[in-house]
């Protein structure tokens, strides 16, 4: 919500030309009101060697809950209560942008009525920002601003000097100087960069921003090494925006009644993955491998338990043999993005009868999965506590009874391979165990001999000689059609 | 104007399905609105009309009969006797409806008008609808009637009342017969009593031990038999003569098992094979008189394969019932009572797979059976097995109803080799493990004792359901979810949102008078539930390992260390010894085995410990942003105002909001500290909210008080604190104003602020609605946290008085009762899956849309 803009001056070029440039009179201080609150521009220090004007957005946090509907809302990148405790009246956001534009939209512009040559000039120039919420930290700061020509100082603000173990907050200090420099030219470079660090913004995302974003990018954006970067987050995700709004807000009070952060709760699609339309290698792998594995046990009406965001499901519909597929997953989520991704309100009447998408869970016995052929775990069980599997294998193998049943599991043994992996790690933050080849191969052989099942092993990725696999499945095949024996 | 006396009397059951069977104008629909209520008759003209406008469009004829058979599907469905008033003269017609009756398990009775043509051609005549109704088409039906009469019974009704004539038909009367199944009018108590097996010794024993003499009971006890009296033990005979005399004299019921049905075919001269036990009971006959079998034969032709009893709340059959067969007639409910349901399967010993079907019952009343030796009766979803093996030297059991106590005796020896071991336990483990998605998934409501149906909306429950498999604990040792607490009447106190006057008065206009103030400890709520050792959490929960379960207000685990959990539930576990709780509480309560669980609603400090997250991504995030910007900021404005720019008004404002901001930060600084292990770490329960056996949610909070003071005194580990506490008068100012000033002092110190309850607990108000159980009142300063850095500014408190506490008053009584509902079903030792279904509602209502700063 404040900024600073800093020149100085020689007696040829005092520095209180910027006042010309801004159009802001140094001696007086004048208020602009905004949408969210009042913006005060105002000259701390104005003689010929320096001036500097600042800008003050005061920012009417009440008026922001009621009024806004973006991100969260307000703006706050943070959950349903957050739009009542939020960093929006101190931090330099995207608020600040859409206030600097406005108060400044004639300097933007390099237009100078009294001074028409005066915005062509470079000048030294110093801008501070000591609340810049920043995601991509102090690192992401220098790359955005250093290819522009500025001198970059970004130090990152800790959380609480109290709670030194809490470490930095989000926010950094910033300060840009360049020797020559128009106004012009700074003022665009913040219009824009200011809400792509923010990354939440407060106002619905329209396609009139594209435009903006063309206009104020002109001479910089293009050939900036983070275009891409700047570009994605600057025009948000509109599609993503619209349904956090409407889908995550059970969710969302589940996780502010326990005084978490909605992502811990709401986390079974990876943000990466919805945009990610290019699946890892091992994802292709393994549903070969699955698909292999349903085809040679002639199933033709399948279960896919579990199912996200439909991937499987989707390779499964492109085969005739498989007559029926049902998709079952927990959130609500996945199962909406399951649904887009197959396009099953615009699929004709003979495929749509070929599959459905159900809300289910194992953690109970559900009458809908009985009768089927086979049933898919992929990546499914290491997402559920321990002690709470015995609960999901009474529910498949005890209840649903499928001939069937493949399940895959990461192999944590292959962990070591993964570069990326810092040692230690499991490979996905909601893996609540990964096992080794020895831990699934007991699990799964008990779960066999409970269950009247026999269970084969089957390697998927590289079968490296001494860690074995990234990903292990195994093949139950029913054995005896008998009912369960006593847990 | 009829006479009564001199007509027929056509018995007619209570729930059946009956036919009227008659050509057009024999005045079927005139007979059936004479005897049977509007609602209860569906006419196919009517269905027709329904369909085409046209009540005699015949081509409408074919979706007609499909809406009638679908209504008529319904209200068996729904246990509501159903007339069809069609023609019904061909067999065919007649057989969907037989099938329909079967598909429903209820009787089809047929009512045949048998009028002459002519009168039905004269009553058509006389109908302008009908007028020109060809002749023939009436001597049709009159020819396909009389060509039916002899075969109705075999057709499968099983009665058949045949009116002759237009006076047999005017005189007749309908009068409505019970069920032999429904003996719900009998109320006991009674002693329900396993497979005896001829184990005549261990029977007699076991009367004496449940106070019969000579096979009465001196408090008028009615034995209950679940059947296969006879077969495989020492004396059948004996078995027979005395249960027979015992149903003969009225101090006993029976049911037939599948032995007795075998047995009495037999007697019957129908060829069976004398396995499983038969030929003992053929031997041990071959000594009695012909008098003697001829009274057993008739015994065993006359049982009733199962009974409905008190008031429906309990059923009694030899194999078990699923709940849609309760009441119900029909050959294969008989057979399920008498044989149970298999799955087409054998096991390894070559004998039928049983059918789990009480792993599925989802039924209100408790079924009673017996024929599957098991080791232990144990409750499975509100049924139980009491053949617990006597003939295979096991024992003998018996339950008292409705005291639910099991009284069992010891087999004299071994009489009967079983062809395999006895079952170990139900398949899906204890306790009517696994839940089934039914019981929580989609639209629901949930019946509670003490705010009536509560509805759970499908998108709560899908967010429930995402929370619970894939967050909470087991739900076994989740019994209870705390409901959410609505805030005190905004207050217009200069400076204040909330104000303790408010709840006091609030609280005096519900006509509570005395109410106590407790902290609020500002920590996370966490609910602990502590048993005496691993053992009973097996016992009692069902579980291995654990002896206990801490989990937050979304059925998460507190922590995330499974070995801290065990240290704190082991601290806790050690003051209640120490305390001596566990004794007090069994003391003071009836329930076996009282003193071996409780249940803690707690909080848990620091809150940092859980919310460490989210303060740090949005509390002190704040304060850091705050923090970095407002230095610059004056300092900027006091450049400004010291050249003389005129600023003053923005600088003094800033200045506020900088204070404003600084406040925020030292506010919630407050709940944070470091901890290491359990270094650190409090806890304050506030109430036991239940022991075995008993709920103790109505327990006044004096006592509740008194009781966790208790407990904290002897906990030498440091970990738990007490709650300090104020008990206000409502209705005495002095009282008030004391109470006021206590909060003042409080919250002037930077605490979170206080919950104001009644003394009573659990209390209703003059028009008998349950009373808010809590009322917070939070902090001014603590507020901050929730309303934000600057809301005491006169400006924001002014927009931000208008709040609407309406929809959190009323979900906090939902929740409330929910809760209630939870504890009551634990206490009474309901299936898992009905204690499960309030604790999911509580946690699906948590997610409805309010303001979340209420």
């Amino acid at each position: 919500m404040f900024l600073t803009i800093t020149t100085t001056g020689t007696p040829e070029r005092p520095a209180t030309e910027l006042g010309f440039l801004l159009h802001k009179h140094p001696e007086k201080a004048q208020a602009f009101s905004t949408s969210y609150g009042t913006a005060h521009v105002l000259y701390p220090e104005a003689d010929a060697e320096r001036c500097t004007a600042a800008l003050l957005l005061e920012v009417d946090a009440v008026a922001l809950v009621r009024r806004g509907k973006g991100k969260g809302r307000g703006g706050a990148p943070d959950a349903a209560l957050a739009q009542y405790v939020n960093d929006r009246p101190y931090a330099a956001s995207s608020l600040l942008a859409v206030a600097l534009s406005g108060v400044f939209s004639s300097a933007m512009k390099g237009v100078c009525n009294a001074r028409p040559e005066l915005p062509a000039v470079p000048r030294p120039l110093r801008i501070a920002v000591p609340a810049l919420p920043a995601r991509g930290g102090p690192g992401l700061v220098r790359r955005l601003f250093e290819p522009l020509g500025w001198t970059v100082t970004a130090e990152p603000v800790p959380l609480d000097t109290e709670f030194p173990q809490w470490g930095d907050s989000r926010y950094v200090r910033l300060e840009l100087e360049s020797a020559d420099r128009t106004l012009v030219e700074a003022l665009r470079h913040l219009y824009v960069l200011l809400p792509v660090l923010d990354d939440a913004k407060h106002y619905w995302v329209s396609s009139d921003e594209v435009d903006k974003l063309l206009r104020a990018g002109e001479g910089w954006l293009p050939g900036h090494p983070e275009q891409k970067l700047i570009t994605s987050r600057y025009l948000s995700r509109r599609w993503s925006l619209t349904r956090q709004a409407t889908e995550r807000l059970e969710l969302v009070r589940l996780a502010e009644a326990d005084d978490s952060e909605v992502e811990e709760i709401d986390n079974a699609v990876e943000a990466e993955t919805e945009t990610e339309e290019r699946p890892t290698p091992l994802a292709v792998q393994r549903r070969e491998a699955i698909t292999a594995a349903l085809k040679a046990s002639g199933a033709a009406r399948v279960l896919d338990l579990g199912c996200g965001q439909g991937q499987l499901v989707q390779a499964l519909l492109k085969d005739p043999a498989f007559t029926e597929i049902v998709g079952l997953d927990v959130s609500m989520r996945a199962l909406t993005i399951a649904s887009r991704r197959l396009k099953l309100d615009r699929m004709g009447e003979r495929q749509a009868a070929r599959v459905k998408l159900l809300q289910g869970s194992l953690a109970y016995t559900d009458h809908r999965l009985k009768g089927y052929d086979a049933a898919v775990l992929s990546e499914v069980i290491e997402h559920l506590d321990l002690p709470r599997l015995p609960a999901l294998e009474y529910a498949v193998f005890g209840a649903a009874r499928p001939r069937t049943v493949l399940v895959t599991t990461p192999n944590v043994e292959y962990n070591v391979r993964w570069e990326s992996l810092p040692a230690g790690h499991v490979r996905h933050g909601d893996h609540r165990f990964e096992w080794t080849r020895a831990e699934f191969r007991a699990w799964a052989e008990a779960v066999a001999e409970r269950h009247g099942y026999e269970a084969e092993f089957i390697p998927v990725g590289p079968d490296d000689p001494e860690v074995g696999p990234p990903t292990q499945m195994a093949v139950f095949t029913q054995t005896t059609p008998k009912e369960a024996k006593a847990a | 104007m009829t006479d009564v006396r001199e007509g027929r009397v056509l018995p007619v059951t209570d729930l059946s399905l009956v036919v009227l069977v008659g050509a057009s104008g024999s005045g079927k629909s005139t007979f059936a609105r004479r005897h049977f209520k509007p609602t209860e008759i569906i006419s196919s003209d009517f269905c027709r009309g329904l369909v085409s406008d046209d009540e005699n469009d015949q081509s409408a004829t074919k979706d007609a009969f499909d809406v009638l058979h679908y209504i008529a599907g319904k209200r068996l469905a729904a246990g509501r006797r159903t007339v069809v008033d069609a023609t019904s003269v061909q067999s065919d017609a007649r057989r969907q409806l037989i099938d329909l009756a079967r598909q429903y398990d209820v009787l089809p009775i047929a009512i045949v008008l048998d009028v002459p043509e002519n009168v039905c051609a004269e009553r058509n005549a006389a109908r302008t609808d009908r007028a020109d109704m060809p002749r023939r088409v009436i001597q049709r039906h009159i020819r396909e009637l009389r060509r039916s009469l002899r075969h109705l019974e075999r057709e499968g009704f099983r009665k058949v009342h045949v009116l002759r004539g237009v006076e047999d038909v005017e005189h007749a009367t309908v009068v409505t017969e019970k069920r032999f199944n429904d003996l719900t009018h009998l109320t006991g108590p009674f002693d329900i009593i396993g497979d005896i097996h001829g184990c005549s010794a261990e029977l007699e024993s076991l009367l004496v031990k449940l106070g019969y003499s000579d096979g009465v009971h001196p408090e008028g006890r009615t034995a209950v038999f679940v059947g296969d009296l006879v077969d495989r033990g020492p004396d059948s005979p004996g078995v027979l003569r005395r249960v027979m005399a015992m149903v003969k004299s009225g101090n006993a019921l029976c049911v037939p098992g599948n032995h007795e049905n075998k047995y009495g075919r037999y007697l019957r001269g129908r060829k069976v094979q004398h396995t499983h036990g038969l030929a003992e009971t053929i031997e041990q006959m071959a000594g009695e008189s012909e008098e003697f079998a001829a009274e057993v034969r008739e015994f065993i032709d006359g049982l009733v394969s199962h009974y409905v009893l008190d008031g429906g709340r309990l059923v009694v059959c030899h194999a078990g019932l699923p709940e849609r067969y309760h009441g119900r007639t029909s050959g294969r409910v008989r057979s399920h009572a008498l044989y149970g349901d298999t799955t087409g399967e054998t096991d390894e010993f070559g004998l039928p797979v049983r059918y789990p079907w009480a792993e599925e019952y989802r039924g209100r009343a408790a079924v009673v059976y017996g024929h599957t030796p098991v080791p232990e009766a144990t409750w499975l979803n509100n049924t139980i097995c009491l053949d617990t093996g006597a003939v295979f030297g096991g024992k003998l059991t018996a339950l008292r109803w409705p005291e639910r106590e099991l009284v069992d005796v010891p087999a004299e020896r071994v009489w009967y080799e079983p062809a395999k071991p006895l079952r170990a336990e139900a398949p899906g483990g204890r306790d009517g493990r696994p839940l089934d998605l039914a019981d929580v998934h989609g639209r629901r409501v949930v019946e509670t004792r003490h705010q009536g149906r509560i509805s759970i909306r499908e998108e709560n429950a899908a967010a429930a359901l995402e929370v619970m498999s894939r967050f909470a604990v087991d739900p076994r040792l989740l019994p209870y979810l705390p409901p959410t607490m609505a805030p005190t009447a905004t207050s217009h106190v200069d400076g204040y949102l909330e104000h303790p006057a408010e709840a006091f008065a609030q609280y005096a206009a519900d006509g509570v008078a005395r109410v106590v103030c407790e902290e609020k400890h500002m920590g996370s709520r966490a609910v602990a539930l502590v048993c005496r050792d691993a053992e009973t959490a097996r016992k009692r929960f069902g579980v291995d390992g654990p002896t206990g379960s801490l989990y937050t207000r979304t059925g998460r685990p507190f922590l995330d260390d499974d070995s801290l959990t065990e240290e704190i539930l082991d601290r806790l576990r050690t003051a209640i010894d120490e305390a001596g709780l566990w004794d007090h509480l069994a003391a003071s309560n009836s329930a076996s085995g009282a003193g071996d669980w409780l249940l803690f609603d707690a909080e848990l400090m620091p809150w940092s410990l859980k919310a460490s997250g989210l303060l740090r991504s949005q509390y002190a995030a704040v304060g850091a942003a705050s923090g970095a910007v407002f230095p610059g900021a004056l300092a900027a404005l006091e450049g400004a105002a010291a050249r003389g720019v005129d600023v003053i008004g923005l600088l003094s404002r800033t200045r506020e909001r900088s204070a404003d901001a600084a406040a925020f930060t030292e506010a919630y600084r407050r709940y944070c500290w470091t901890t290491d292990g359990l270094d650190g770490v409090r806890l304050a329960p506030f109430q036991i909210l239940a022991v075995q056996g008993r709920s103790l949610a109505a327990l006044p909070h004096d006592e509740q008080l008194a009781l966790l003071d208790r407990l904290v005194e002897h906990d030498g580990s440091g970990l738990l604190q007490t709650t300090r506490r104020l008990y206000v008068d409502t209705g005495d100012p002095e009282s008030v104003r004391a109470g006021v000033d206590w909060w003042l002092e409080m919250t002037g110190r930077g605490g979170e602020g206080m919950v104001v309850k009644p003394v009573g607990a659990l209390v209703r108000d003059a028009q008998g609605r349950l009373v808010q159980p809590g009322i917070k009142c939070r902090g001014r300063e603590y507020l901050r946290i929730i309303y934000g850095p600057e809301y005491t500014r006169p400006e924001n408190l002014a927009r931000l008085r208008s709040r609407f506490l309406n929809h959190k008053r009323s979900l906090a009584i939902r929740e409330y009762a929910l809760g209630l509902e939870a504890l009551d079903r634990l206490a009474e030792g309901e299936p898992l899956w009905r204690v499960h279904e309030a604790v999911f509602g509580v946690l699906a209502l948590e997610s409805e849309p309010v303001d979340p700063r209420l």
